[in-house]
């Protein structure tokens, strides 16, 4: 270990027992949010405070942690996640989503499947779908219970009066083995069909909230729809610029401010694979001919 | 067929049996009882404090009382202690077969999503999965309630108090409910949109043979709407009968003295 002024990982061994119990619980109520006593974590509440505690609780030695943030492996929230657990616990880190065994992630599932033996950990804002409509947690936990969830479908119901069609784009609420209603957080519903009958566990914190909640592998999830209006995920309607990928989930990059714009795969590990394997995009070839034509 | 529903409507589908609460030394409601019958309206009347609200909250099982029972005869013919009820049997209770009327819509009503989402909620609680068909039915009962359908996605918000009332009524109208309480359902009305809305509330009950609980001060809203009276005064019912017979030939002093209080026109 690097640091042995720290426990391995960070946490405490009695803190990671309790998490574990919470974990434990959570695996066993698919879809149930359990509380649990959420600590302070050396980083600002929203940077994956609930993520890094379930991640934190579930390393082990012989872990192999890759960190994404939006679907990327190099942005700030992603890097000093990866570089914090390679401090405290000393583990193997890797961007490649086959070899990791534990995935933080904050925004997306990775576009490469997930296999058994692997656990996807989300970082979660608002864990309870029913937040906006119902500001009383008293009546959601009720509401949860009883499993009445009309109020949802009046979310959705809003949406298609409003717009014309389900315009929810992300945080898409989903059920979870014929029972709760979950938020998968913020991830684009593009990802949501990845969710259903998974793989791999996964597992969601939410710090600030106190909340941690689980799929277990090969579960149903199921995103809420109406019969005349069924629920379609989204996603740009171009190939990726780099990779040329068609079923990928892809960012909108603004190159100059003249309306240039290009679409790139939000998950740079697919996409930096698809490019070694040798399939380009329609803006591949030549990024710096491109920069010294878009400023001159 | 008619033989059975006549049956239906000769056994009472809620029954009060001495019925009291206390808070505390206060006693606010001793020894109620009485029977409501399909399509039967029945007015709780009398002063602030007189414990109508308390009743009317005992009676629909949102507050549990300190003596007595209710009893509701359910949709499957079966007649049931409220107090036996779980839970969740009562809140289904609650958004089904029943309806509840608030003084104040803003308590009814989520101000903030549109009229046909909150007409519609109700429908989406019990499993209505098409939105088509539920607009439908929304902009339906809006119809009946007199409210423009251009107006279907608009926020109650925006709505004047005698229309939020009035989709309020919808909201709860919308799974047709067997019975209907209400609290002072014109209450901070002005009196042309009370007379439209009294109006309108007469043909619906008609119209749908609802039984009402209302609870009023205003004896002029008993006497268009409701059948029965029940005169309470400090917790206790202290006369009870036809509507016209109470409000034309008060017995006790106490309805003499409401009736008489009323500004001749």
């Amino acid at each position: 270990m690097n640091a042995p002024a720290y426990n391995f990982a960070y946490l405490d061994e009695q803190t990671k027992r309790m998490i574990r119990r919470a974990i434990l619980k959570a695996i066993a109520i698919p879809g149930y949010q359990v509380p649990f006593a959420s600590r302070e974590m050396p980083m600002p509440y929203g940077w994956g405070t609930g993520g890094v505690q379930v991640t934190a609780a579930i390393l082990g030695p012989q872990d192999v942690l890759k960190v994404i943030d939006q679907g990327s492996d190099d942005t700030t929230n992603a890097i000093s996640i990866r570089k914090f657990f390679a401090k405290t616990a000393g583990v193997a880190t890797t961007t490649a989503t086959d070899e990791a065994t534990v995935i933080q992630t904050r925004h997306r599932i990775p576009e490469t499947a997930l296999h058994a033996n692997q656990v996807l950990v989300y970082q979660v804002p608002i864990p309870e779908p029913l937040r906006f409509l119902e500001p009383r947690e008293t009546e959601t936990r009720r509401m949860h219970a009883l499993a009445e969830y009309g109020l949802m479908h009046v979310k959705l119901y809003e949406d298609i009066a409003r717009f014309g069609h389900i315009a929810t784009a992300y945080a898409y609420p989903v059920k979870v083995n014929a029972r709760y209603v979950m938020d998968p957080s913020p991830t684009p519903k593009f990802d949501n069909p990845k969710m259903d009958n998974c793989p791999a566990l996964q597992l969601f914190g939410a710090g600030r909230e106190k909340r941690i909640y689980a799929i277990p592998p090969y579960t149903q999830v199921v995103s809420l729809d109406f019969e005349d209006h069924p629920f379609e995920p989204y996603r740009f309607n171009a190939p990726c610029a780099l990779c040329g990928a068609e079923n990928s989930y892809l960012d909108e990059i603004v190159t100059d401010d003249k309306g240039g714009r290009m679409f790139v795969c939000s998950d740079t590990d697919y996409c930096e694979g698809r490019q070694a394997a040798g399939h380009h995009g329609s803006l591949s070839a030549a990024p710096y001919k491109e920069k010294a034509g878009s400023h001159g | 067929m008619v033989d059975l529903d006549t049956s239906d409507n000769d056994q009472p589908l809620l029954v009060a049996e001495s019925l009291s609460k206390s808070f505390g030394r206060i006693a606010a409601c001793r020894d109620v009882s009485f029977s409501l019958y399909p399509g039967e309206v029945l007015a709780i009347v009398g002063e602030s404090g007189s414990g109508k609200s308390t009743l009317l909250q005992m009676l629909s099982g949102q507050l549990a009382p300190s003596a007595g029972h209710v009893s509701y005869r359910m949709r499957d013919g079966v007649t049931r202690d409220l107090a036996t009820l779980g839970e969740a049997e009562r809140r289904f209770l609650f958004r089904t077969d029943w309806g509840f009327v608030h003084q104040d819509p803003a308590q009814g009503l989520r101000m903030a999503v549109s009229a046909g989402a909150n007409v519609g909620e109700r429908l989406m609680a019990v499993g209505w999965n098409h939105y088509g068909r539920i607009r439908d039915t929304a902009s339906d009962w809006l119809t009946r309630v007199e409210i423009d359908t251009a107006r279907i996605d608009d926020a109650p918000r925006t709505y004047s108090g005698g229309m939020r009332q009035r989709l309020q009524i919808a909201r709860n109208l919308v799974t047709e409910p067997r019975l209907v309480f209400m609290d002072e359902p014109t209450g901070g009305l002005d009196v042309s949109v009370q007379a439209r809305l009294l109006d309108l509330l007469r043909s619906l009950v008609a119209e749908l043979n609802l039984a009402v609980i209302i609870v009023t001060h205003d004896l002029a809203v008993a006497r268009l709407l409701s059948h029965r009276v029940m005169v309470m005064k400090g917790g206790r019912v202290i006369e009870t009968g036809l509507t016209d017979q109470v409000l034309d030939d008060p017995r006790e002093p106490y309805t003499q003295l409401l009736v008489s209080s009323i500004l001749p026109p």
